[in-house]
């Protein structure tokens, strides 16, 4: 009984202190002590993170072969790229807290660990790769700036790193459409309808209205959050709407409009029936998403195991050396 | 044909070399075996694009026709194009692609080693910058042809099966035609006979360490100097010109 | 099937430019050395970051208990006679 008594109130010193430093703002370390609940949160957050940007180098992917320029095909390929780095940042973050890179995979597989729903929407002509970069990066840079203060310190030191590198792919976006906008009748139909089909979407990444968050209040107290889902949302909305206005894009909403009173636009309903309904796995791309991962999974499985039989037998050789 | 005509073809020759396996080689793109491997085949993708622009820019000045990289690089036909055949062969598995990175990257060690001493001030610098990123995606990848043939029998199976498959389209790096002669004369192209018992030489070396076997037959394909190719050219250029042919009033 | 594998985790140190102190970048899946390293370079050093890069298994790493912490560091805190601001120095006295 002692006991139980004991370690219940070294739990509870433990996590004191521990919510002390998070709210004095000071940095958790893997190393650190940190409630299960934190860790917990933390892993699933940052490994859908991770996933995300795995799974979307797959819409990208689709024009890679098809990028209309040699100049085009490199800044794809190279966005691409980064995507995939920053994937690697972020697993590698989550692996500091104990869970290792195939548990993350087998996790995205069975279903138990999300990845952005924007992923699951398909790119249908060439100003898709515009829309994504200007819009969807650029939703995901405000949110990716908010968390490089976030308490734990591996996902803060990658989201540094992350924002510094994604700079260059929200204007790499916004470029696509400006040059569309400014070419054939058809180039600019492609590009409104590019913007068309990704606005919604784009605003809903930011999740749900901060009435309807269920993870939240821990987030915040424990700082892994520091804006709310609505506040970010705004920033959005309020820094897209002038540059569509200067390539002549037209923001799909018709309740839009500046509140002079409020100093922000105010905008229409979100369909969050449709959001909902991704998530849960029926929206337009899910299953192709997913079976894609799957397959390269599996398909890269022999090489992989090719790897590690080399590295025994090399270790094997040089022990009869020795 | 005029020294301006052979420097013309062969720097589209350099260009395309580059311009076909970047785009092979982007097709890997989200397909790699792990996320690491999936960003150095990009890498080796970029360096090739980089490549292609530098040549297919210089080709379209010889040239003197207005023709900027993007115009050659996405308005022939087939029959235009010069690059050796083994750039345009399909990625297959990742043994294939690794083995056919080895056959192309060892020839173009020693071959872009050569040419960075040419009497043609733009085809050397572009050749000095190219050797270095060759020489990586050589170390790169011999060393996964080692590993897979060294590996586990699924993996040296598949090794031995891309060595067997690819073997026929290597003799074609070193064939020589008058664009070459020319050029030769006059410092300009590198002499590729001497290329080839170096490579044969590496290649073998690298093959016996991975455990695969050279192929006892010794048929070699040929035409990509006269713009003969295989069908799998067609496809990729059909895929890579679709804007540009669908839309040739528009700049992108 | 063997079980599936993602390869070793190595941590990874780069140096920024010849002279520079190496600093962590984060960690990398590898199955030997040299592997390692490519897989470093690309993913850390996509835009010319780095001149030079160590590599080091992740499950070689001993680091220090945040417990120890206290144990470990705050007795140097006051030894003040190692900083050079400590001593006072004669008038006069140059390049000192």
């Amino acid at each position: 009984m002692d006991n139980v008594q004991n370690t219940m109130s070294k739990e509870e010193a433990l996590l004191a202190k521990f919510e002390e430093k998070t709210a004095a703002g000071e940095a958790i370390e893997p190393r650190d002590w940190m409630p299960e609940a934190y860790r917990k949160h933390l892993i699933r957050q940052m490994s859908q993170h991770a996933h995300s940007e795995v799974i979307g180098m797959q819409p990208e992917g689709n024009w890679v072969t098809r990028a209309p320029s040699l100049r085009a095909k490199q800044i794809l390929l190279a966005k691409i790229q980064d995507e995939g780095g920053h994937g690697l940042y972020l697993y590698s973050a989550a692996e500091t807290l104990g869970i290792t890179r195939d548990e993350m995979i087998a996790q995205l597989h069975s279903g138990k660990a999300k990845y952005s729903n924007i992923f699951n929407y398909p790119t249908l002509n060439w100003a898709d790769i515009g829309a994504i970069g200007w819009l969807v990066d650029g939703a995901a840079i405000v949110n990716q700036v908010s968390l490089q203060r976030t308490s734990y310190a591996p996902y803060s030191r990658a989201m540094v790193r992350i924002c510094k590198e994604e700079s260059f792919h929200q204007r790499q976006g916004y470029e696509i459409m400006a040059i569309m906008m400014r070419g054939t009748a058809e180039q600019r139909e492609m590009a409104q309808d590019a913007m068309n089909r990704w606005w919604w979407p784009s605003l809903m990444m930011f999740g749900p209205h901060d009435t309807d968050s269920p993870h939240s209040a821990d987030a915040f107290k424990w700082k892994i959050k520091r804006h709310t889902n609505d506040e970010l949302r705004q920033k959005f909305i309020d820094k897209t709407v002038q540059q569509a206005e200067v390539i002549e894009l037209t923001i799909p909403d018709p309740d839009l409009k500046w509140n002079e009173s409020k100093q922000c636009y105010d905008y229409g309903k979100i369909n969050w029936e449709e959001f909902y309904r991704v998530i849960n796995g029926h929206g337009p791309c899910n299953k192709q998403r997913m079976d894609h991962h799957i397959r390269v999974h599996k398909e890269g499985a022999w090489v992989r195991e090719a790897a590690e039989a080399y590295k025994s037998k090399q270790k094997n050789k040089s022990i009869n050396l020795n | 044909m005029t020294k301006q005509e052979a420097l013309f073809k062969y720097t589209l020759r350099l260009g395309d070399n580059a311009l076909i396996l970047s785009q092979r080689l982007s097709e890997w793109c989200s397909n790699a075996p792990f996320i690491e491997e999936d960003l150095a085949l990009t890498n080796f993708a970029l360096d090739m694009i980089g490549r292609a622009q530098a040549f297919l820019r210089y080709a379209g000045e010889i040239e003197g026709k207005g023709k900027m990289e993007d115009m050659l690089a996405y308005r022939r036909s087939e029959r235009q194009y010069y690059n050796n055949q083994i750039a345009e062969q399909p990625n297959g598995d990742f043994a294939s692609t690794m083995v056919r990175q080895l056959f192309v990257s060892a020839f173009e060690m020693y071959f872009f080693a050569e040419l960075q001493n040419s009497k043609d001030a733009t085809i050397a610098a572009i050749s000095a910058k190219t050797l270095k990123e060759v020489k990586y995606h050589l170390a790169h990848a011999e060393d996964w042809v080692i590993r897979l043939g060294d590996g586990t029998d699924e993996s040296h199976n598949r090794v031995q099966k891309a060595v067997n498959d690819l073997w026929m389209f290597t003799g074609e790096q070193f064939e020589m035609d008058e664009v070459d002669n020319l050029l030769i004369a006059e410092g300009i192209a590198v002499d590729l006979d001497s290329l080839r018992p170096l490579w044969n030489n590496y290649v073998e070396n690298i093959l016996k360490t991975a455990t695969a076997e050279i192929p006892k037959d010794e048929f070699m394909q040929t035409g990509s100097r006269k713009g003969i190719h295989t069908e799998h050219l067609g496809h990729l250029l059909s895929e890579m010109q679709y804007l540009q042919r669908a839309y040739p009033d528009a700049t992108w | 099937m063997a079980t599936d594998t993602q390869l070793d985790s190595w941590e990874v140190f780069m140096q920024s430019r010849a002279g520079a102190n190496f600093i962590h970048q984060g960690s990398i899946h590898a199955s030997d050395k040299k592997m390692a390293l490519q897989n470093a370079r690309d993913t850390y050093s996509r835009r010319g970051e780095g001149t030079s890069i160590w590599v080091v298994p992740t499950h070689e790493i001993a680091a220090s208990d945040p417990d120890d912490a206290g144990m470990f560091f705050d007795p140097s805190n006051d030894k003040i006679y190692r900083m050079p601001t400590f001593y006072t120095m004669p008038e006069g006295a140059k390049n000192i």
